[in-house]
């Protein structure tokens, strides 16, 4: 307790030197706690913009249907049948059919993929409804990436190549009813959209399906003879590894930051017993044991990293809450950098757990890098304290 | 031990290593205080004054010989003991006055006290006596970069007196102040001893402070050359 109300006395009769500390620590923590907000906040939006606008709550794929493999394309559909036409009339579920396909932009040649999508679907947050009520024989719908991608822009024509399901190459022009702004890459590059009527017709096909989106929400994890339960871990596993891989970026600064930080401490509590060390030989004559002066520095330190802390909630919290309510605006054009679905503005989350782990951590190593250079005063006779030496 | 010594030393030696020599600060040094001196270590500086005072307030140990300090041997105590036997026992008072400067007056003079875990009633009553008897129950609030030098000595003799040691230990004390001021503070370390029956031992060449001992121990190259007891008539006269 004495130790404790003499480290409180130091602390607050240092004055500016002390507060000028705790304000460098309290940016230490806001910085590290707003960085992994940002962090946080990208899993989130990432995985919530894919569910929203790709994935759904899962989907149902035909057997043998591979993302990564176009050749699986020419066999992968099936009837819709049973549960499944149940919740795609209900809307509670979205077919979608794919079809390998080749577009002529400007008398280029592109592979695309041709997807079909029911127009009134309620499943994904996408604007299919573009695809209904149009004068055009095909109307299509692209991203803004795979527009900048071919050139082409809403009311364009252009020719696309597939082949239906008996073998036969086919031929024919869509017209781009409108170009829609998406954050997610897996819904725009390579990827044309038409109504999935009419690809069905094209395909030679009828109430069939590559997959099928189930709405969020609604669990149909039990197998369907012909089709394969995606759930969201599955599908979100490629996007979650590329989050991953970020956040080992930003723990790499946030531990850099922690560095920074505790080193800024450790060269204070250094110079601290340097220039006071001739109070310590003064609080050793008075009857202060080794013991006592090094637990009283270690609180000291201890100390700033609590002022610290309530310094960076005056002003963190504000600034915090801040970037929840208004998000941080990604400079222009670097949203697509990131490899996955991001919008223009990231929204931190700061969890209880990240702001309490991250001020315990932080109190845990001040104190430590406090007390690592008061050993030296252990090993300091009084004498030559006094006499303001360091043995 | 005669109940009434406070300090024995025997044949105490100290000697300090330089590189490849050695410096002997303390040459066979004996002596006997006894409860109730006022007595002063004289001598040039080297003369080993400082280097006995700080085996006698166990901030340090000799390298031969011993040093028994209220019954204790210096030259056993553990740091801990060492560090007790300082709190409880003794007070120091320095050339350079080591006020704590964060500290206000009150709180410099109430340290001692929170180390004995007083409590905080039994810590303001010594804190304003000991702040009266050195006349500075006005400045209790200032801190020490606001006191001349002065009284920031008279803080540092109220910081030795407040736990009413049995020893204090006086280092030049008037090293860095005028004339005035060092009878000033004499008196007051006078008064003190008189009226408490606390022990005084000076390090010093200052003739002012000379003035006032009424015991002279004198030390030349680490050895006592010369211990006389000084009678009022030589002594200095009050104004």
């Amino acid at each position: 307790m004495t130790i404790l109300k003499l480290a409180v006395r130091n602390l607050l009769g240092g004055g500016m030197k002390s507060w000028l500390n705790a304000v460098v620590l309290s940016l230490a923590y806001v910085t590290i706690i707003w960085t992994q907000g940002l962090y946080q906040g990208m899993d989130q939006q990432v995985s919530r913009t894919m569910i929203d606008a790709a994935v759904g709550g899962g989907q149902y794929w035909v057997e043998g249907y591979d993302p990564y493999d176009p050749f699986t394309l020419q066999d992968a559909h099936l009837k819709l049948t049973g549960i499944l036409e149940e919740l795609a009339q209900s809307r509670e579920a979205a077919p979608v059919l794919i079809v390998q396909g080749t577009i002529y932009p400007n008398g280029r040649v592109q592979a695309a993929l041709l997807k079909g999508i029911d127009p009134e679907q309620k499943v994904l947050m996408f604007p299919s409804s573009f695809l209904k009520d149009t004068d055009s024989e095909i109307p299509a719908l692209i991203g803004s990436r795979m527009a900048q991608m071919t050139g082409l822009r809403t009311g364009d024509t252009v020719t696309v190549r597939w082949r239906d399901v008996h073998g036969t190459f086919d031929a024919q022009d869509l017209q781009i009813v409108q170009v829609m702004a998406t954050s997610v890459q897996t819904i725009d590059i390579g990827q044309i959209w038409v109504p999935l009527k009419k690809l069905e017709e094209m395909a030679g096909v009828e109430n069939e399906a590559t997959i099928v989106i189930v709405k969020e929400g609604l669990v149909q994890a039990d197998d369907i003879p012909g089709w394969t339960f995606r759930d969201l871990d599955f599908l979100l596993q490629d996007i979650k590894q590329i989050v991953r891989s970020k956040t080992v970026g930003a723990s790499i600064f946030y531990a850099f930051l922690l560095f920074l930080a505790m080193l800024a401490i450790f060269n204070t509590q250094v110079l601290s017993i340097f220039r006071r060390r001739k109070e310590i030989g003064t609080l050793m004559a008075l009857g202060l044991t080794r013991g006592r002066v090094i637990a009283l520095f270690t609180v000291e330190g201890a100390l700033h990293a609590i002022l610290a802390a309530l310094i960076g909630a005056v002003y963190g919290i504000p600034l915090l809450a801040y970037f929840v309510a208004k998000g941080w605006p990604l400079p222009a054009g670097t949203a697509d950098s990131f490899g996955f679905a991001l919008s223009e503005k990231l929204f931190p989350t700061y969890s209880g757990g990240l702001v309490v782990g991250t001020t315990v951590l932080v109190f845990i190593i001040t104190t430590i890098v406090s007390f690592l250079p008061t050993r030296k005063i252990a090993k300091l006779k009084p004498t030559e304290a006094l006499r303001g030496r360091l043995s | 031990m005669d109940d009434s010594v406070l300090i024995r030393t025997v044949d105490l030696v100290k000697i300090y290593p330089m590189g490849d020599q050695k410096l002997i600060a303390l040459n066979r040094v004996n002596l006997i205080l006894r409860k109730g001196e006022f007595a002063g270590l004289v001598g040039p500086s080297g003369s080993g004054k400082t280097t006995l005072l700080n085996i006698i307030g166990s901030l340090d140990s000799p390298t031969q010989g011993s040093a028994e300090v209220l019954g204790e041997k210096v030259e056993t105590l553990s740091h801990r003991k060492a560090a007790e036997l300082r709190n409880k026992h003794i007070g120091f008072i320095f050339q350079t006055f080591n006020l704590l400067s964060v500290y206000t007056v009150y709180e410099n003079v109430e340290f001692p006290l929170l180390l004995l875990n007083l409590s905080p009633s039994q810590r303001k009553k010594a804190v304003i006596a000991a702040l009266e008897w050195v006349h500075l129950a006005d400045r209790a609030k200032s801190k020490p970069p606001q006191l001349s030098g002065g009284e920031s000595q008279r803080v540092a003799v109220a910081r030795a007196m407040v736990k009413r040691p049995d020893l204090v230990l006086a280092d030049e004390p008037t090293a860095n102040l005028d004339a005035d001021n060092s009878h000033h503070i004499l008196d007051t370390m006078e008064d003190l001893n008189r009226e408490l029956g606390t022990t005084f031992l000076f390090s010093t060449h200052d003739q002012k402070v000379i003035e006032h001992l009424r015991r002279k121990i004198s030390l030349v190259d680490g050895r006592i050359a010369n211990d006389e007891t000084v009678g009022d008539e030589n002594r200095r006269k009050r104004p």
